[in-house]
């Protein structure tokens, strides 16, 4: 149907109150809302869901739209942020443009934020339902944008994360890019020794991954190169990049970030010099070149971390201060190993019996308190023992220290480049902690490794793939469609503008700039519809589709009036 | 992308099984999902919220299961499982047993009258037993696929010979009584990803946490019972109450490592019972600001991204203590108000503690049935029966061209879960890319 057409027929609006469950309807009438609906201005049908998600649910949607032959849909229940794309989809799978829907949030807006004022509740849900039947009546109908896809990916670090990476969307056919700041691949391994559970040696199982790299036609590998700059938006993505002081553009369709972590300077803490006391990572280069002569070696754990400063725990210090007692005690079974911790992270099954198997090997483990850390002394440790109420005396030839893994100081830079967010510790940041894991909130950009969260290597590599396998939902396709609901400079009203570039400044996405003509132009694959713009241009010039002027105004009209 | 004319079968419709179809549906590549429970969902849709965001653990997995079952790429197979596997990487075969269901799937409108007539009151297994369902059921409210099931176990037609009622109510005449078990066979498979899951120990065997109350006090529940209790549309509508007096506890213990990193019992951590402990005790006192919860503990495992803030918000604005500690063991006063013998390591000092509630963390287990089905695809289990893998070539089996993701091989939260199933997606379409 054309849009003229959708324009000029009679609105007719349906909606849908859920119960979500006793969510909502435990708190607050849905039925008398439903009812209440069902007299407001242009809706023909009105009707409750226990759970207007369901496949159930949605059907009912579905059999509405025929039954009665609707062209809006309002469903009252949740949120957008989770639900929306799905309502959006279930109405146009019933034959509506998918921007013919609203949204009304009564759960988390009303009977969550009000659940000890059950009438208040109900009320502010009777109003967000009238706002919400207001809007739909103005909505109309939009198109999502079209962007094509260049089947070209960019690996942003050369650790195992990247490598993993790299490697799956080369193997899946993808002409991919491997770019790493060192002179050669495999990251934090290149200084390790051997690797937990298994005491394989990080030398070789980089070699294994390198021979792998270098037989991979798809795969361009460059190294000693950095990121200068980054434009363009999914699918169509311009990034420069300096090898050797020269500089080459590329165009790539999707990026996986994987630029690792850092380690912590321990200058200052449990008297840290280099020396006789060390970090888990500089006793790691000895055990590369040397057998460890020592009688007493004495390992403290959470140095530098699970404190104000930096709260994490760093997850891959456990396993390593057991993985270099377990080699040093292999290495000369008479040395005395003592590791002091405060709370032991072995997770799982492996990790778990490697644990037990080092303190069957006979290394002794104190718990430490946080409020008595250790005091070190020039030849000894002191550590009140929680186990035995007492303080005792530890002697030592060698101290350990095992820090944390923490993040580049350089990821703000690279954040900035790429438009993504970074979290108080300056790790990346995903779209969705818990089901987003390998997203960014940006199309087409992707996260991987100990750059989002120190990892160890099993998980580095996995969450490799897993980056790599969300990039390949992208470039697997020729074009894909993203949102349509976006601000725009509409030929009408660009004789208002007045060339103030608030509006550029202003948006988060760089999705605004000045064409050679001098004319604002806004890239619509890169604009969220977060409406900054249109809210700022001193001229109303912008409009936001979706939340348009006259939608947001029916809104408060239906509120006051 | 030329057109691909290989698929992948993915074995669980749990979150892990799920977030490995979507991603290779979205690859352009065709998925055969198959799930042995009526809908999917796995033990994700039976939580009430998610660590450490507390989003509501049904409201985030209900679109993705949507998107599962409407995916144009992704062919359900639900209420089935795998009975035999032929062939090798990139050329395997299979045989789906798709159990009979009794009911006409495209009839059936999932409208519930059926149900309201049935007689028969069985367990409700998704509710952890905690509530009766009817002999012909919905799995749960927002399964997927959203149809009825007849529990041919329990149902008075296929037990007694006698009934019929929901045949005779159904207004859309979907009860078929004649339909029969199917096998359906699939060829042109490229690769396998096994996504199973996992139970719980309290599942296979109710006795052995008999020495922590278990199965014995009234007051004493698993952590997954608890999950039930807490969510809204659980057993008691989310307000939780003692099963002997149905009181309100005011006084909650939970205890960790129960049959986990045990001589005993488990040897091994499970991992994320430290987190989804805190978790539940801050939901219980968002219920009730008037709550006490005390965590007894090992060691505090809590390594994953803004899980030490988390903990520190149970302490600080949660009303959560935590005791390291070991304990010895639990009895009940003559109001059935449990009484926790336990030493504290920080004191040295042999105590006791009367609560109101117990509330234990129990083991994770591999899934029941997982010998078999590792014989059926011939690959390799670990000493615990978990799927062997090994850490440097993770998401791999021991065979070529069958992949794993999920608590199936090793427990874990559902971030590293879905992490996993997206890397177990890539690896699998490497090898359909392949072929």
């Amino acid at each position: 149907m054309s849009e003229n057409k959708e324009k000029d027929r009679k609105i007719k609006i349906g909606v849908f109150i859920c119960h979500c469950g006793s969510n909502i309807g435990g708190l607050i009438d849905c039925k008398k809302i439903t009812e209440y609906a069902g007299k407001l201005p242009n809706v023909i049908h009105s009707e409750d869901n226990l759970y207007t998600c369901s496949e159930t649910g949605l059907s009912c949607i579905k059999n509405a739209i025929k039954e009665y032959d609707l062209n809006r849909v309002v469903v009252a229940s949740c949120t957008p942020r989770t639900h929306e794309p799905l309502f959006r989809e279930c109405i146009s799978e019933a034959g509506l443009n998918q921007y013919l829907f609203n949204f009304v949030n009564i759960r988390d807006q009303c009977s969550w934020v009000h659940m000890k004022d059950p009438e208040g509740a109900y009320d502010k849900a009777m109003d967000l339902v009238k706002m919400g039947v207001a809007k739909a009546a103005k909505l109309e109908p939009l198109d999502c944008i079209k962007v094509n896809i260049n089947p070209t990916a960019l690996v942003i670090g050369g650790g195992v994360a990247g490598m993993s990476a790299a490697l799956n969307l080369s193997n899946q056919g993808f002409k991919t890019y491997l770019v790493e700041k060192e002179d050669k691949l495999g990251g934090r391994l290149n200084s390790l020794y051997k690797l937990f559970p298994y005491s394989i040696k990080a030398s070789e199982f980089i070699e294994n991954f390198i021979k792998k790299i270098k037989n991979n036609r798809n795969l361009n590998v460059l190294t000693s190169s950095k990121i200068k700059n980054v434009d363009g938006f999914v699918g169509n993505f311009k990034v420069e990049i300096e090898q050797n002081g020269n500089v080459q553009k590329i165009e790539i369709g999707t990026i996986i970030v994987a630029v690792g972590s850092s380690l912590l300077n321990p200058k200052g803490l449990f008297g840290y010099d280099g020396i006789k006391r060390i970090t888990q990572y500089e006793l790691e280069t000895l055990l590369i070149k040397e057998k460890v002569t020592k009688k007493n070696v004495v390992m403290i754990q959470c140095v530098g971390s699970r404190n104000e400063k930096r709260l994490y725990c760093s997850s891959v210090c456990c396993m390593t201060a057991l993985k270099n007692a377990l080699i040093i005690k292999e290495q000369n079974p008479n040395v005395n190993i003592t590791i002091l911790f405060r709370d032991i992270y072995t997770p799982g099954t492996e990790y778990e019996e490697y644990y037990d198997r080092a303190r069957k090997e006979g290394i002794i483990f104190i718990k430490y308190d946080v409020e008595r850390i250790p005091t070190i002394e020039e030849n000894q440790v002191v550590v009140f023992n929680e186990y035995i109420n007492k303080e005792v005396l530890i002697p030592y030839d060698l101290l350990v220290l095992s820090t944390p893994l923490v993040a580049n100081e350089d990821n703000k830079e690279l954040a900035q480049m790429l438009k993504v967010p970074t979290e108080a510790n300056n790790f990346f940041l995903e779209a969705h902690v818990k089901l987003r894991p390998s997203d960014f909130a940006t199309d087409g950009i992707f996260i991987g490794g100990s750059a989002k969260w120190p990892v160890d290597i099993s998980e580095a590599i996995t969450q490799g793939y897993s980056a790599a396998a969300r990039a390949s939902t992208i470039l697997s396709h020729a074009t894909i469609e993203v949102e349509g609901a976006t601000s725009n400079l509409p030929e009408y009203n660009k004789s208002l503008c007045s060339g103030c570039e608030i509006c550029i400044k202003i948006c988060p996405y760089n999705a605004i700039r000045k064409n050679k003509d001098d004319e604002i132009e806004i890239i619509e694959a890169l604009c969220k519809g977060c409406g900054l713009c249109g809210a700022t241009c001193t001229r109303n010039a912008i409009v936001i589709r979706h939340f348009t002027d006259e939608q947001i105004i029916s809104e408060i009209l239906a509120f006051g009036g | 992308m030329n057109k691909i004319s290989k698929s992948v079968l993915v074995i669980g419709g749990g979150i892990a099984g799920i977030q490995a179809s979507l991603d290779l549906a979205d690859m352009e590549i065709q998925v055969n999902m198959v799930e042995r429970k009526p809908c999917i969902g796995g033990k994700m849709a039976q939580l009430d919220k998610t660590f450490p965001t507390n989003d509501c653990s049904i409201c985030i997995l209900a679109p993705k299961l949507s998107e599962c079952y409407r995916h144009p790429n992704i062919k359900l197979y639900s209420y089935s499982e795998i009975q035999k596997l032929e062939g090798s990487a990139g050329n395997y075969s299979v045989e789906i047993l798709k159990k009979a269901r009794y009911i006409k799937e495209d009839a059936c409108i999932n409208c519930g009258v059926c149900v309201e007539k049935c007689p028969m009151r069985v367990n409700d297994e998704f509710d952890r037993r905690l509530r009766k369902r009817r002999a012909i059921y919905m799995y749960y409210l927002q399964g997927v696929p959203a149809i009825m099931t007849i529990d041919r176990d329990n149902c008075l037609w296929f037990t007694k010979n006698a009934c019929r009622i929901c045949e005779k109510t159904c207004e859309k005449d979907a009860i078929d009584f004649e339909q029969k078990d199917e096998i359906v066979k699939l060829e042109n498979i490229g690769s396998i990803i096994v996504a199973t899951g996992y139970n719980l120990i309290e599942d296979i065997d109710k006795e052995i946490l008999n020495n922590y109350g278990y199965n014995k006090f009234r007051n004493v529940v698993s952590a997954i019972e608890f999950e039930r209790l807490e969510c809204a549309s659980g057993p008691q509508g989310g307000h939780i109450k003692r099963f002997s007096d149905g009181k309100t506890p005011k006084k909650i213990a939970f205890l960790q490592c129960i049959g986990s990193r045990s001589e005993r019992i488990k040897k091994y951590c499970s991992s994320i019972c430290c987190m989804y402990t805190t978790k539940e005790a801050m939901i219980a006192y968002e219920h009730d600001n008037e709550l006490e919860s005390y965590v007894f503990y090992i060691d505090m495992r809590a390594g994953g991204k803004g899980f030490q803030s988390f903990l520190r918000r149970g302490q600080t604005e949660y009303n959560i203590s935590y005791i390291k500690s070991k304990i010895a063991e639990i009895t009940i006063d003559q109001e059935e108000n449990p009484i926790i013998v336990y030493e504290d390591l920080d004191t040295e000092e042999i105590r006791e503690m009367k609560v109101d509630l117990v509330v234990l963390a129990s083991c994770i287990i591999p899934p029941q049935g997982i010998e078999k089905l590792a014989d059926i695809l011939g690959i390799e289990l670990n000493k615990y029966s978990f799927i062997k893998t090994t850490p440097y070539i993770p998401v791999e089996t021991s065979k070529e061209g069958i992949f794993t993701c999920g608590c199936v091989h090793e427990p874990m939260d559902i971030p590293r879960s879905v992490a996993e199933a997206s890397g177990a997606a890539a690896r699998a379409a490497e090898i359909i890319r392949r072929c």
